[in-house]
């Protein structure tokens, strides 16, 4: 009989204020531009400042957004860490491969590429809290994260380990943006993020931050929601999609009509936001439906922000306005569905239950 | 007692073969792939020695029919390993079960990364490679090239440990019941990025690299892709596989001592193999040879050394091998290259010779294998360390 998982904290750095657990959406920042960056947690609070000066800043937001999700979980140590990121700290990669090439491969120093090892967030937080135990990172674009829940699951499911320690991270710089936007994958010109699914232009507005859950098969006062189901696929036709959602929902024994609430990763760009407006339009247009790319910007890991709102839903029994695709409402927030995908590619689906 | 994996297709690409055979032909016969460096204009140059695939890349993409400089080279690389891993299992529709593709890399595109890094923004000639910096891009190529649809497709990046995760993932998938059948492994391409990072970490040798000798000099960077084919008993059973030796045990965990430098005794390497052995139900004394990872960097080998003495006690270590002298340390692909050798180990009932050693290190008295040696092999236990202080352990034996 395999366990439950359930999400016992939750800790986020990202392009809103959500560092702080006591809050959820009360200030709302709103972007008019083609990037966002990160609100910046009191990281003194977390990191000697010493050490922090030269940390990339995915280390440093999830340093933060980690011990924010240990704390609330009233753990100090995990069996397991987990992450996942697109692209790591790549503002070192970045910083060296510049080096290599302005100073013709002489006068390097190693910090920058010590830290640009995709491995080094999961790396550093094993180190700060000495946990020994299981310890990967997956690095699969927009499915990083989902991979990562993928593989908690499993090893809470069959008991091999009791608390995980899960994130996704991932850090917007420079040069990946400039490059990026030459190819259209970033917009070129400013967007109202209110206006952001209304802009009708290629690309989308490009953030970063850092999402860190406790998953445990032990359920505690401070318990989220039931993590009921993950799934990912790389390719899924337009054609294919709603019957994909209709048979992974089967599988976990869950009807359309059970779903209250459904989490699309709509981010405004005109070639590819089709995938989620014919479900809003189809299979789940008598569906509670919410988006948050407007608040969390895109990056490979945004997903991590719709697996915190969905906890904090579930938990708080509130849907900001804010996030609001309809107008349809559901007595109760009992299941929520997330479905994200980018680019057409890497989809995933993700099945939260209140507990 | 658990039941072991069947690893029914593998496929190799490295410095010392384009093919499984060619890579175990080079193995018995001592020939390395060690060489001076040709594909990438570094003034590290003539300070350096690579494990080098000699194939240039437009002449991998004629044969791929792909177009000239469309790809980096790691997707490359892993296209081949893939494919031949694919045609050994016998795949012929690989839609038709429950298929992933658990892949590997540390570098990425990085080797057209930073070739063209500045060029991006005067001229649009190369722009095809500007998304291909994201290490899970080499994985959708090779799924793309494989024609894997509508399923579990991701990439683990946990450095030097990479490939040996990957196998382990896919392994705990198909026990799980999750998949019915799992392509692992990894591929990484030599590129200036990681010649001038292990050079400022002062850890590249200048000469061949000489693994668990007193005086090693540091690593040799090598290029490969490799590639298991995994399947669940069902499909083993319904497609009436020959089946090539089982993925027995696997073992993660962390030193949590540094960044990038190995415990002095060894502690996560030996709660990997711990693991491991655990997983696999099998005492230290039943395994018949340790690949070990080896690179020849004085950490790296006086820690595992140590970690091996703790695991099977003093005078009780068996014989043991790394393979690096033959292809540089390839990185993220290290434990999907050496899984396939220790499948050949299996299937061939040999071990290989530790190139280059001479003499014995003071720290400790182990000696590794410096012949060729048959003698019956039924478990082999073979080691993956990372910076980031990821430490990996599988067990791939003849039994089930």
């Amino acid at each position: 009989m395999s366990k439950t998982v359930y999400i016992n904290s939750v800790g986020s750095v990202s392009v809103q204020k959500t560092f702080d657990n006591s809050e959820f959406l009360n200030e709302i920042t709103s972007y008019n531009d083609t990037v966002a960056s990160v609100i910046n947690p009191d990281y003194k609070a977390f990191i000697p400042p010493a050490q922090a000066r030269r940390m990339a800043k995915g280390i440093k937001m999830s340093t933060v957004s980690s011990k924010t999700a240990l704390q609330e979980a009233g753990i100090e140590n995990v069996d397991a860490i987990i992450v996942g990121t697109g692209l790591g700290c790549i503002g070192d990669s970045e910083k060296f491969v510049g080096d290599i090439i302005d100073n013709n491969e002489q006068f390097l120093t190693p910090t920058r590429f010590i830290q640009s090892s995709h491995n080094t967030v999961a790396g550093q937080i094993a180190l700060g809290i000495g946990c020994k135990g299981y310890n990967f990172t997956y690095v699969h674009a927009a499915v990083s994260f989902e991979s990562s829940l993928i593989d908690a699951k499993m090893q809470l499911e069959n008991d091999e380990a009791k608390n995980i320690l899960v994130g996704g991270v991932d850090e917007m710089v420079k040069h990946h943006v400039d490059s990026h936007r030459l190819i259209g994958h970033i917009k070129s010109k400013p967007v109202d993020a209110s206006k952001l699914l209304a802009s009708k232009t290629k690309g989308s507005v490009m953030g970063e931050g850092s999402h860190f859950f406790v998953l445990s098969n032990k359920k505690q006062d401070s318990t989220y929601a039931e993590l009921v189901a993950v799934e990912c696929y790389n390719t899924i036709s337009q054609e294919n999609l709603p019957k994909k959602i209709t048979s992974f929902l089967e599988e976990n024994q869950t009807s359309m009509k059970a779903i209250d609430l459904v989490i699309l990763g709509n981010n405004g760009d005109v070639d590819f936001d089709q995938y989620y407006t014919d479900l809003s339009k189809g299979i789940f247009r008598e569906t509670p439906q919410a988006y948050y790319k407007h608040l969390s910007a895109e990056f490979d890991t945004a997903s991590g922000f719709a697996f915190w709102l969905g906890a904090k839903i579930l938990k708080t029994q509130n849907i900001p306005e804010v996030v609001k695709l309809n107008q349809l409402k559901a007595s109760n927030t009992r299941t929520i569905l997330i479905y994200n995908q980018y680019r057409g590619e890497n989809h995933s689906l993700v099945l939260l239950r209140k507990c | 007692m658990s039941k072991g994996v069947a690893i029914t297709g593998m496929g190799i690409i490295s410095a010392i073969g384009n093919n499984v055979l060619e890579n175990y032909t080079s193995l018995i016969s001592g020939k390395a792939g060690i060489s001076k460096i040709s594909h990438i204009d570094t003034i590290h140059a003539d300070e350096i020695m690579v494990g080098e695939i000699k194939t240039t890349n437009t002449e991998f993409e004629n044969h791929l029919e792909l177009p000239e400089n469309s790809y980096s080279r790691s997707p490359i690389l892993g296209i081949i390993a893939a494919r031949e891993a694919i045609q050994q299992a016998g795949i012929t529709d690989i839609n038709d079960y429950k298929t992933g593709l658990i892949s590997s890399t540390t570098v990425g595109g990085m080797d057209k990364s930073e070739q063209y890094f500045y060029e991006y923004f005067e001229s649009n000639a190369h722009w095809q490679h500007i998304n291909g910096l994201h290490a899970g891009d080499s994985t959708k190529k090779i799924a793309d090239a494989i024609g894997l649809k509508e399923s579990f497709v991701t990439t683990i990046s946990t450095a030097c440990s990479s490939a040996a995760n990957a196998i382990m993932l896919g392994a705990r998938m198909i026990k799980s019941g999750q998949l019915d059948r799992v392509v692992v492994g990894g591929t990484d391409a030599l590129s200036k990025f990681t010649i001038n990072g292990f050079k400022t970490l002062m850890i590249l040798s200048d000469t061949y690299n000489t693994p668990f000798d007193e005086n090693r000099k540091g690593l040799n960077l090598g290029e490969a892709a490799a590639f298991l084919v995994l399947e669940s008993d069902k499909v083993v059973e319904k497609e009436n596989r020959k089946i090539l030796a089982y993925v027995k045990g696997f073992g993660n965990s962390n030193d949590a001592f540094h960044q990038t430098a190995s415990s002095e005794n060894g502690d996560g390497a030996v709660l990997a193999m711990q693991k491991a052995l655990q997983v696999a139900g099998l005492k230290p004394s039943a395994i018949d040879y340790v690949n070990a990872h080896g690179t020849a960097t004085p950490n790296n080998d006086l820690s595992e050394g140590r970690a091996m003495l703790r695991i099977f006690g003093e005078g009780n270590v068996p014989e043991f091998s790394s393979t690096k002298a033959y292809t540089g340390h390839t990185l993220a692909v290290a434990g999907g290259v050496e899984a396939v050798y220790s499948v050949l180990a299996l299937q061939n009932n040999c071990m290989y010779p530790n190139l280059n050693f001479k003499t014995p290190m003071k720290e400790f008295d182990l000696i590794p294998q410096t012949e060729v040696k048959e003698k019956e092999i039924k478990h082999v236990l073979s080691n993956s360390f990372g910076f980031g202080g990821n430490c990996s352990t599988l067990i791939i034996s003849k039994e089930a």
